[in-house]
């Protein structure tokens, strides 16, 4: 059957079930547009303000989902402003296919109107990319981009289309989407010298990352740990995987990890990582980190073993099928004396670092969510101090609903990827906890939550300053505050009126509870501004560089 | 060779960019290239690419792990230095007179080098070979007065029936 290059691309969207688009219109994607128009009762495009705020949105529909997020913009401008949103997928390992117009053939490389080279730009910041010079290659490219997308480690491919290929006539066949296999591909000793390492340690610590979140992987740790009888912390990206309250889980390790977390593993004699990188703000020291323990690392990505920690043993594959495996031959396991001092260190006072409880803070503020969200709500957060405070005090009961940038650490990132996670979870109540300094980047796509009457609930906690930055400013640059005090005199609630969106200020905590209450039966996005002070920190803290010896737990 | 010095042969698809994706992958992950060679393979869709470059045991593992994940490169092999066959090409342009050529021919005859290109005020010589023989050539020239130098940067083959394949999969997948 012949048909034009852009109906081509809808046809293969159907296809790979994308029923949901984010993007922008623009010149050299008005065929694609007019075919959108002409398909719009099988693929829904949400329109955002800006393209950055469309590519966030795709990356936490991917995560939310498990499928693909697709997001499309035009050549130019267009192209550049998802730059960093791919980037933002690249590092959390996120599946997104980006579709990008370019000027046709023949006006490519001549500096025409809007016209930039996309997949020379994002070469280092997807997993593939390609610029399509042959109608006839359009439909492979385009089924292979999906497939590079979401096999193996996740991640994000860029297809660029120039205009005369949208207008091309091209033969579609149609065709079955080929399903991604997950498979451990570890010969035999690798299997027998984990497992021998498993049941010779005294201390086990299982460490766990966004790979477990992004397998599916969740019920298949909790019987591992069951099994061996073994501690779990987790990195930022891990946050989800385990329910806040299992009794094994000692929350979040790494530089503003609890300190449970941290110290149990530090008196470990095996690490167990599983689907983590071992990233700078997870290890610290990296040569201190790894002292008197051997590592099992298990991971889909092979180039990850060994790249920034020395590993025992490596079990490349899927971690699903990984543990499944580990876990139906490992023999089970009691540990009673390391059990005995994990619950000590879990019972001591630095494991309890806790803020007032009659004034507004970040943790009150938290716990008043905790309180009003359902179980299952996805809480999505920006960059900075919020983050942190939502990853320590929020209670994560279900996998994929912690939706947060790690590796690039995007401030700006909040409202694209709230509106792609809530409409990622059936449109039901999704949470943002942002800050002033985060909002103020991408806040224009208030006006997409909006017009789509998106259930969004937004919590902003205002300290008025840059405050991660100020922190650092306070412990480590002697309270000179460079450039991070903003004396903004930004109205929330008069900003969320203006964008048709309803605004309520806490500044009382007799406040909180209705706000929030308010907020979660409103239809439509809401904004809570919460007045926090400007010196609350993130505690506890262990320096850059540093070892669970220089955690920093008072301010 | 230098002990830290290696050899990686690999086979990417013949299209273009797949230069720019390989030698961007060194530049940003911090590794460095010493030496580059490329060319189409008997499979007109298949270019090798023989690269040198230098590192520890960490380096080299980190660099076939970081290539294999690219899409275009379908193969990648560490050659061992034992059993491969190194071979380089090196132009030299020498501006200098007939009468001020003696000792020049013999060392051409010595280090079995070729002249490609002769005139009255000017020569021209190829020699091909490993790196070490090259590199004593050019250094016994250098008091002539090398007036232009181009070397193709290092090509390998490993020596026996030996191969470097790509398995089936990937060579459907092309």
């Amino acid at each position: 059957m012949k048909i034009k290059g852009a109906e081509m691309v809808i046809r293969i969207l159907i296809e790979e079930g994308v029923d949901s688009v984010f993007g922008y219109p623009g010149g050299t994607v008005l065929n694609i547009y007019d075919e959108l128009y002409k398909h719009s009762d099988r693929i829904h495009h949400y329109t955002t303000c800006h393209e950055q705020g469309a590519s966030h949105a795709a990356d936490a529909y991917a995560r939310v989902t498990g499928k693909v997020g697709v997001v499309i913009a035009t050549s130019g401008p267009g192209a550049t402003n998802l730059v960093t949103g791919i980037a933002n997928a690249y590092l959390d390992s996120s599946p997104v296919v980006a579709i990008t117009g370019n000027v046709a053939c023949a006006a490519i490389g001549k500096d025409s109107f809007q016209e930039v080279d996309i997949t020379g730009v994002t070469m280092p910041i997807t997993k593939h990319n390609y610029i399509v010079k042959d109608a006839s290659r359009l439909a492979d490219v385009l089924r292979e981009a999906f497939t590079i997308a979401r096999s193996g480690r996740p991640g994000p491919v860029l297809v660029d289309i120039p205009k005369d290929i949208q207008q091309a006539d091209c033969d579609y066949e149609p065709k079955k989407v080929t399903p991604v296999t997950r498979t451990c591909t570890n010969g035999k000793e690798a299997f027998a010298e984990a497992m021998k390492l498993i049941s010779e340690c005294q201390r086990p610590y299982i460490y766990t990352g966004g790979g477990t979140v992004c397998s599916n992987a969740s019920k298949e740790l909790i019987e591992l740990a069951e099994k061996i009888d073994s501690p779990i912390g987790s990195s930022m990206m891990g946050l989800s995987a385990v329910s806040h309250d299992n009794p094994r889980f000692l929350g979040m390790t790494g530089m503003h990890g609890k300190f449970a977390a941290s110290q149990v593993m530090a008196k470990a004699d095996l690490l167990i990582a599983i689907g983590t990188r071992f990233s700078d703000r997870a290890t610290g020291n990296k040569i201190e980190f790894i002292k008197g323990k051997k590592v099992i690392h298990i991971d889909i990505d092979p180039s990850e073993i060994g790249k920034n920690i020395p590993v025992f043993v490596s079990l490349i594959g899927d971690v699903k099928a990984v543990l499944k495996k580990l876990v139906s031959e490992l023999p089970a396991g009691n540990r009673k004396d390391w059990h005995k001092e994990v619950e000590s260190i879990k019972n001591c006072p630095d494991n309890r670092l806790e803020m007032p409880s009659d004034t507004v803070n970040p943790e009150t503020v938290i716990h008043a969510v905790n309180r009003h969200a359902p179980k299952d709500t996805v809480v999505c957060t920006d960059v900075g101090q919020h983050q942190m405070w939502t990853a320590q005090y929020y209670h994560f009961a279900k996998p994929r609903s912690f939706i947060t940038s790690g590796g690039l650490g995007t401030m700006g990132f909040g409202m694209g990827a709230t509106m792609g996670a809530c409409i990622g979870c059936g449109k039901k109540k999704t949470v943002l906890f942002t800050s002033d300094g985060s909002f103020h980047m991408n806040m224009n796509e208030m006006a997409t939550a909006v017009s789509n009457q998106l259930p969004l609930v937004i919590v902003l906690l205002n300290n008025n300053t840059l405050g991660m930055v100020r922190q650092w400013q306070t412990l480590f640059f002697d309270k000179r505050y460079s450039n991070t005090s903003l004396e903004r005199r930004t109205d929330y609630v008069k900003l969320a009126e203006a964008f048709g969106a309803k605004g309520i200020r806490v500044t009382k905590l007799d406040q909180l509870d209705k706000a929030v209450k308010d907020a979660f039966a409103a239809v439509g996005p809401v904004l809570i501004e919460a007045v926090i002070d400007q010196d609350e920190k993130v505690l506890p803290m262990i320096p850059p560089g540093g070892t669970i010896k220089d955690i920093i737990v008072k301010a | 060779m230098n002990p830290d010095e290696f050899i990686l042969s690999m086979l990417v698809n013949n299209e273009a960019g797949v230069l720019t994706r390989v030698s961007g992958l060194f530049a940003r992950r911090a590794f460095n290239i010493d030496s580059l060679s490329v060319g189409v393979t008997s499979d007109p869709h298949i270019s090798r690419i023989t690269i040198t470059a230098r590192g520890d045991d960490y380096v080299k593992t980190q660099i076939v792990r970081q290539l294999e994940k690219l899409h275009d490169v379908k193969i990648v092999e560490l050659m061992p230095t034992t059993s491969t066959v190194m071979r380089e090409l090196v132009l030299i342009k020498l501006n200098i007179a007939q009468k001020s050529r003696a000792g020049l021919m013999e060392a051409v005859a010595v280090f079995r080098a070729k002249v490609v290109d002769l005139n009255n005020d000017s020569v021209t010589l190829e020699i091909t070979g490993e790196r070490s023989k090259c590199d004593a050539f050019v250094e016994y020239l250098r008091p002539f007065g090398i007036a232009e130098l181009c070397r193709t940067g290092l090509t390998a083959i490993s020596r026996g029936r030996k191969t470097l394949k790509m398995d089936a999969e990937s060579a459907q997948h092309n």
